[in-house]
C-alpha cells in the first residue's frame, strides 16, 4: 500500500520503510526553531537537567535555530532581559543558526528559516510557532509545538509522541484571475474546512495551480494551514522547490526529493477549481468566518496592515506597490508595512516599492511580526476596524479586545488602503 | 466530584485564554494572573479563588486553538481546575499532557453552572442533570507523560537511561 509524503518522511525519520496512520513515533528531528519563547524553552530545558548531575547540553547546535521577531526591538526591558538570556545560551552552546536584531540577518522565523537554506524536503521541522507549517512549502513535514516540548527536543534529538497523522489531499486546477491571490485561496480553503476541520491532520496539495506557484505562494498557504487546526501543510517537492534552493536559499549541496506514492490512502480528497474564485475576507472574529469580497466591500477602515509570515514576502509588497506607487492612502487610515525579512527589505528599497508605499503615506516598520499578535507595535483603538494581510483575526489579536480585524490579500490591503474601504481590487484601483 | 464554574463556546483561542500582550511574560510561576483576561467574569473567578479545588470549565469544540504558546496552558495551571471539552486543539492538548493541566475530552458533554460533575474511568456524570456522558481516554503514550508527573520528569528519565548505555 502506497503512504502519503507524511508518512515516506516519519518511515525515514524513524529508520522503516512503512509508517501506518494511528503509529506512534519517536522521530528523529532535522531542525528545531524557537524565537523569543526560546527563553521559556532554556528555562525547561535546564529543568530537565537538575538534580541529574550532568552538563546541560543541546544534542546538536547545528539543528537548532533561534530568530529573534516577536519583539523587534525590544518593547520593553523584560523582552530585552529575556532576549539577553537567550544571546548568552546561543554563545555557550554553540548554535549558528541565531538570527540577531540586525538587517543583515533578522526576520521573522518563517522567512528566515527558508531563504538561509535551513529547510530541505522530507526534513522532519519542529519549532515553538504554530505557523511552522509554513515549511511544509518545500516539502517538510514542520509543525509547531510547545516550549516544554522543544526543551525535550533540545535534550533527546528526537520528538516523542509524534501519531502519524491522516492526509487531506487538496487538488487546485485553474488559472486565478487578475488580483487574485494565493492568500484567497488559503482563505477559502481555511472557510471550506472550518477551523478545526483539519485538526491533527495534514493537507497535501497537488494540482497545476499550486505546481505553477512561487514557493513564496506555497510558503502563504502552507503557513495558514494551522488555522483549519491541521498538523501541517505539504506541497510535494517539483523544480520550482530546487529552484527555491538553488538560487533564494543558496543552497550548494545535494537535494533529496521525496514525494507521495501514487497509491497513497488519503482521508479524503478535495478539488478546487480557482478559475471564478473572487478574493475572500476572513471576518471577526474567527479565521473560518470567510465571506468572498463582494458580501463585505465597503467597511470602513481604520489601519490597514501589510505584512508578516504570510504575507510579507517580496511579491507582497511588489503587488501592493504596483496599486499604490502615485496614489495616496485615504485620510484617517494608516498603512502598517512589515516586511518579512531584511533581505526582502534591502530588495524592495531596491526596487522601489518601499519609495511607492512611503509615498502613498504607508509607515514602513522594521521587518518582524509587527502588529500581528499585539505585542509590540500598531495596537488598535477602541472600536477600531483593521484590514490586514496577516493570518489571525482572533478577539484581541491586535492587541485590544474591542476592536475587530478583517484578513486579506495584500492587493485588497493596497486598494483598500486608497479608498478607506474594504475595496475589490478587480473593480479599479 | 466538582462544580462547573464557567461554560465556554467553540473555538475559544490562546488569545482568549492569555492574551499576546503577556507573552513576554513566560515563567509558568508568573502566568496565572492574566488568565482569560479579557473574558472579566471567569478571571475573577480564578484570580480570586471564587472555586473549590477540581471544579471544572467546560468548553465546546476546538479549545486551545490558535498560537502554540504555552503560557494558556501554565496560566491554567496555576488553578486546580480541571477542563473539560468537546475537543482539543493538538497543540494545545500536548501541551497540558506536558505540564500536567488536566484536561478531559468529551464530544457530546452538557453542563450548565453550578452542575456538579464526577468523573469516573471513562465517563463523566453530570449529577444535577442526571446524564452521564463518555470521555475518549488519551493515548497510553500520552498517559505515560502525564503519569511520570509530565514531560520535565518523563524527558529527565529518558535521558539519564540513555547516558547509563
Amino acid at each position: 500500500m502506497g503512504q502519503t509524503l507524511v508518512q515516506k518522511i516519519l518511515a525515514r525519520a524513524t529508520g522503516r520503510s512503512f509508517v501506518s496512520v494511528g503509529d506512534i513515533l519517536e522521530p528523529a528531528v532535522d531542525l528545531a526553531m524557537s524565537h523569543e519563547n526560546a527563553a521559556l524553552v532554556i528555562n525547561q530545558f535546564l529543568e530537565i537537567y537538575k538534580g541529574t548531575g550532568l552538563e546541560p547540553k543541546v544534542w546538536d547546535p547545528d539543528k537548532i535555530a533561534i530568530i529573534f521577531d516577536h519583539r523587534v526591538p525590544a518593547e520593553s526591558a523584560k523582552t530585552a532581559t529575556n532576549q539577553k538570556i537567550v544571546r548568552d545560551f546561543v554563545a555557550n552552546q554553540g548554535i549558528k543558526k541565531f538570527h540577531d536584531i540586525r538587517t543583515d540577518e533578522m526576520g521573522i522565523c518563517h522567512q528566515i528559516l527558508p531563504e538561509n537554506g535551513y529547510i530541505r524536503p522530507g526534513y522532519v521541522v519542529v519549532g515553538t510557532d504554530s505557523h511552522t507549517t509554513s515549511h511544509g512549502a518545500l516539502g517538510a513535514f514542520s509543525f509547531g509545538i510547545g516550549a516544554t516540548e522543544m526543551a525535550s527536543v533540545w535534550t533527546l534529538g528526537r520528538i516523542l509522541n509524534v501519531q502519524v497523522p491522516e492526509t487531506i489531499k487538496i487538488t487546485v486546477d485553474g488559472k486565478f484571475q487578475k488580483f487574485v491571490e494565493p492568500k484567497d485561496l488559503i482563505l477559502y480553503i481555511v472557510g471550506l474546512l472550518g477551523a478545526e476541520g483539519a485538526n491533527f491532520k495534514v493537507i497535501e496539495f497537488h494540482g497545476e495551480t499550486i505546481r505553477n506557484l512561487s514557493t513564496s505562494g506555497r510558503l502563504t498557504i502552507c503557513n495558514m494551514t494551522v488555522e483549519a487546526g491541521a498538523t501541517s501543510g505539504i506541497v510535494p517537492p517539483d523544480e520550482e522547490t530546487i529552484r527555491y534552493l538553488r538560487e533564494v536559499a543558496n543552497v550548494q549541496d545535494e537535494i533529496e526529493i521525496i514525494c507521495p506514492d501514487e497509491d497513497a490512502k488519503y482521508e479524503r480528497e478535495i478539488k478546487i477549481d480557482v478559475t471564478n474564485l473572487e478574493p475572500q475576507i476572513a471576518c471577526p472574529h474567527t479565521v473560518d468566518n470567510v465571506k468572498p469580497i463582494s458580501e463585505v466591500a465597503g467597511v470602513k477602515i481604520n489601519q490597514i496592515v501589510l505584512g508578516s509570515c504570510t504575507n510579507g514576502r517580496l511579491e507582497d509588497l511588489e503587488a501592493a506597490a504596483k496599486i499604490l506607487k502615485g496614489k495616496k492612502i485615504a485620510k484617517g487610515v494608516r498603512m502598517l508595512v512589515f516586511p518579512a525579512s531584511g533581505r526582502i527589505l534591502k530588495e524592495a528599497i531596491r526596487r522601489g516599492y518601499i519609495l511607492d508605499l512611503m509615498e502613498a503615506g504607508a509607515v514602513v516598520v522594521n521587518p518582524g511580526c509587527g502588529p500581528c499578535l499585539g505585542v509590540h507595535q500598531g495596537a488598535l483603538g477602541d472600536g477600531e476596524i483593521a484590514l490586514s494581510t496577516t493570518n489571525r483575526n482572533f478577539k484581541g489579536r491586535m492587541g485590544n479586545p474591542n476592536s475587530e480585524v478583517y484578513l486579506c490579500s495584500p492587493s485588497v490591503a493596497a486598494v483598500s488602503a486608497i479608498h478607506g474601504v474594504i475595496t475589490d481590487p478587480r473593480n479599479g484601483g | 466530584m466538582g462544580k462547573v464554574i464557567y461554560v465556554l463556546g467553540d473555538d475559544i483561542s490562546t488569545d482568549i485564554i492569555y492574551p499576546g500582550r503577556y507573552m513576554a511574560t513566560v515563567l509558568p510561576s508568573e502566568t496565572p494572573k492574566y488568565v482569560f483576561d479579557d473574558i472579566e467574569e471567569l478571571h475573577e473567578i480564578l484570580v480570586k479563588g471564587k472555586f473549590q479545588p477540581g471544579d471544572f470549565i467546560v468548553a465546546g469544540k476546538n479549545f486551545g486553538c490558535g498560537s502554540s504558546r504555552e503560557q494558556a496552558v501554565s496560566t491554567l495551571r496555576g488553578y486546580d481546575v480541571r477542563i473539560i471539552a468537546k475537543n482539543f486543539a493538538r497543540i494545545f492538548l500536548q501541551n497540558s499532557i506536558n505540564l500536567g493541566l488536566p484536561t478531559f475530552i468529551c464530544p457530546e458533554i452538557e453542563a450548565e453552572i453550578g452542575d456538579e460533575l464526577e468523573i469516573i474511568d471513562d465517563r463523566v456524570i453530570n449529577k444535577t442533570k442526571n446524564k452521564e456522558f463518555k470521555l475518549q481516554l488519551h493515548h497510553k503514550s500520552r498517559q505515560a507523560i502525564i503519569d511520570a508527573g509530565g514531560l520535565i520528569p518523563y524527558t529527565r528519565m529518558l535521558l539519564l537511561q540513555e547516558r547509563i548505555k
